[in-house]
């Protein structure tokens, strides 16, 4: 009952409906089953059937070697996400302005450790384990979304980051609920939910906000100018530099292209921000009869790949942050290590 | 009325004050696990609180709600036991002040389900539930920290040591209250007595006890968690949000 106890409107266009489909295709392709490979068959073309037929690649079956590769980084990437993505929003626990506002952001924060959890247990499904994952993390040499180096300066900050950073995600993980790899789609799905719940509360906080005094309005107007183009920045460089692109769709990993994907991000927020009564930072963005898209200025790409590289506000702080966690627990963990080994010492003796 | 009211306040504000500290641990935690299962505690002691703060607010018929008393009463008028504001230290001390905090609280929210005011006894009846799994937590992670390496040992019975003294002031006599908490102090010690002896621990021998909390004397770390809590809320106003 806490956490989810407030009323207000829903953001239009939600992609929740996608998410439910998505399930339900999930569902009819296991109903369907397939065939198992006959012996001595060749196991490429196999794997090219299951893909072609929209069913669903699962641990035990044979992958190309790169498929594998390909689906470790891209859902690590996407588990250390969640688990970093947890800091810019924790800045705020303790300071939230109502109990209720607190106790929903407190909830939000911990549902976010739990699809790193769920996350982390799917890339465990391709054999490589969680422990070698954070090292990956905590060493550099795996990255996580790139809108977690941003500050969160205000309060509206939590809620820009619900309405448009989860905003962003859902757009590009939609899609991932139809990915051939079965473990990661069925992951999505169960993220996509909470994060579209998520995105909700982070709409009505900037709603109630800008709705408020003349303060509150300006904080709100703030953040969102602060975080648009990060969040448009989300979905990657444009299709001309993506370098994962081309094999990822043909593996019906990706099912649209970065470009595609940020296109109908704005599509669907201009709508919101009116709704909300506040401006996009985009004095170039309008509709476009022909096309019936709106036409926008494309976020700032050397910037993006700054950040990436290690060179935002805050890429610093939130890595530090993660290794100082890490390591003041390691005495925990050791602890509950020996205290594990003991014990199953002492049962089995005891049997 | 007005030793409900009194004792409403307190159990409310010692909720509050534990969620506000263990919420500190989020994106800090030993393990991933661990940070879900810190946060998911303080989110009890939170809505506990809200529950509890908003009755009093009745209660006292100020027209005052949860918030106006969270975000607007000073350190002096906070009601707060002192074990829940002292600093979340290491692990192990977290681990000792949730493991005091919630044998106390099983044995007080149980009583207080019998009590013959139905507001409280149904948050009685609910926050039990929740703070079972509480010391459910912090006794296992006592027995494995002490009970763990030597170093774990180590640092756990420091823990102990050093939140030990302020149990005390739980079990202070409060007669004219719906639950008085000196009658839970025989429940509280074979609890903690037997964690504690499990995890290869020594219970500390009684000695300084400092009490005040439930007067608004507090130890200096209160008004700093104060100041944090609640500099948005006073910065705005009459504000909604």
């Amino acid at each position: 009952m806490y956490g989810n106890d407030f009323s207000g409107e829903d953001p239009p266009g939600g992609l929740l409906g996608e998410v439910e489909a998505a399930e339900a295709a999930l569902r009819a392709a296991a109903e369907r089953g397939r065939a198992a490979a006959e012996p001595g068959a060749d196991l490429a073309a196999y794997f090219a059937g299951i893909v072609d037929a929209d069913q669903k690649v699962e641990p035990r079956d044979w992958m190309p070697e790169a498929y594998r590769r390909t689906l470790i980084r891209q859902i690590a990437q996407h588990a250390h996400s969640e688990i970093i993505g947890m800091q810019p929003e924790g800045n705020w626990i303790s300071r939230a302005p109502s109990l209720k506002r607190k106790a929903i952001l407190l909830a939000k924060v911990q549902d976010e450790a739990g699809h790193g959890l769920y996350l982390y247990a799917a890339a465990e499904t391709l054999g490589i384990s969680r422990d070698e994952l954070v090292d990956l993390l905590l060493s550099g040499r795996q990255k996580y979304s790139s809108i977690f180096n941003y500050p969160t300066l205000s309060w509206a900050d939590v809620g820009a980051i619900g309405w448009l950073v989860d905003g962003a995600a859902i757009v590009n993980q939609v899609p991932l609920c139809r990915c051939s790899y079965g473990p990661y789609a069925r992951a999505m799905i169960r993220v996509c939910k909470e994060e579209s719940f998520h995105q909700r509360q982070g709409y009505e906080i900037l709603h109630t906000l800008a709705h408020g005094t003349p303060a509150q309005k300006e904080m709100a107007q703030d953040s969102v100018n602060r975080w648009w183009y990060p969040s448009l920045a989300m979905f990657g460089p444009p299709d001309g530099d993506s370098t994962h692109s081309a094999q990822s769709m043909a593996w019906k990993i990706k099912r649209f292209s970065n470009d595609e994907l940020r296109q109908r991000f704005v599509d669907m927020c201009v709508g919101q921000a009116e709704v909300l009564g506040l401006t996009l930072p985009d004095p170039d963005l309008r509709w476009n009869e022909e096309r019936q898209s709106y036409d926008f200025t494309q976020p700032d790409y050397d910037e993006l790949m700054r950040v990436i590289k290690g060179n935002g506000p805050c890429n610093r702080q939130r890595m530090e942050h993660r290794r100082r966690a890490h390591r003041e627990g390691a005495w925990v963990r050791e602890a509950a290590a020996a205290y594990a080994a003991k014990h199953t010492e002492k049962e089995k003796v005891a049997a | 009325m007005k030793g409900s009211f009194a004792f409403t306040l307190a159990l409310g504000d010692d909720a509050l004050i534990a969620a506000q500290r263990l919420a500190e641990w989020t994106t800090r935690a030993p393990e991933m696990e661990e940070d879900i299962a810190l946060a998911n505690i303080a989110l009890d002691q939170l809505g506990a609180a809200r529950l509890l703060l908003s009755y009093a607010g009745e209660l006292e018929g100020a027209g005052r709600d949860e918030d106006a008393l969270a975000y607007l009463r000073d350190d002096r008028e906070f009601r707060n036991c002192l074990l829940v504001e002292l600093p979340n230290g290491d692990f192990a001390v977290t681990m000792a002040k949730l493991l005091v905090l919630a044998a106390y609280q099983v044995p007080l929210y149980t009583a207080l389900a019998d009590s013959s005011d139905e507001r409280l006894a149904a948050i009685g009846g609910k926050a039990r539930k929740e703070s079972a799994y509480h010391l459910d937590h912090a006794s296992l992670w006592v027995r494995r920290l002490g009970d763990g390496t030597e170093e774990s040992h180590r640092r756990m019975q420091a823990g102990i040591d050093q939140i030990w003294p302020y149990a005390d002031e739980l079990f202070v006599a409060w007669p004219d209250a719906p639950v008085d908490p000196a009658t839970l102090r025989a429940a509280f010690d074979e609890t903690v007595t037997t964690v504690l002896t499990e995890a290869t621990l020594t219970v500390p021998e009684a000695g300084w006890s400092p009490t005040g909390g439930r007067d608004g004397l507090h130890t200096e770390h209160l008004s700093y968690l104060l100041a944090e809590m609640q500099v948005l809320h006073r910065a705005h106003p009459g504000a909604r949000w």
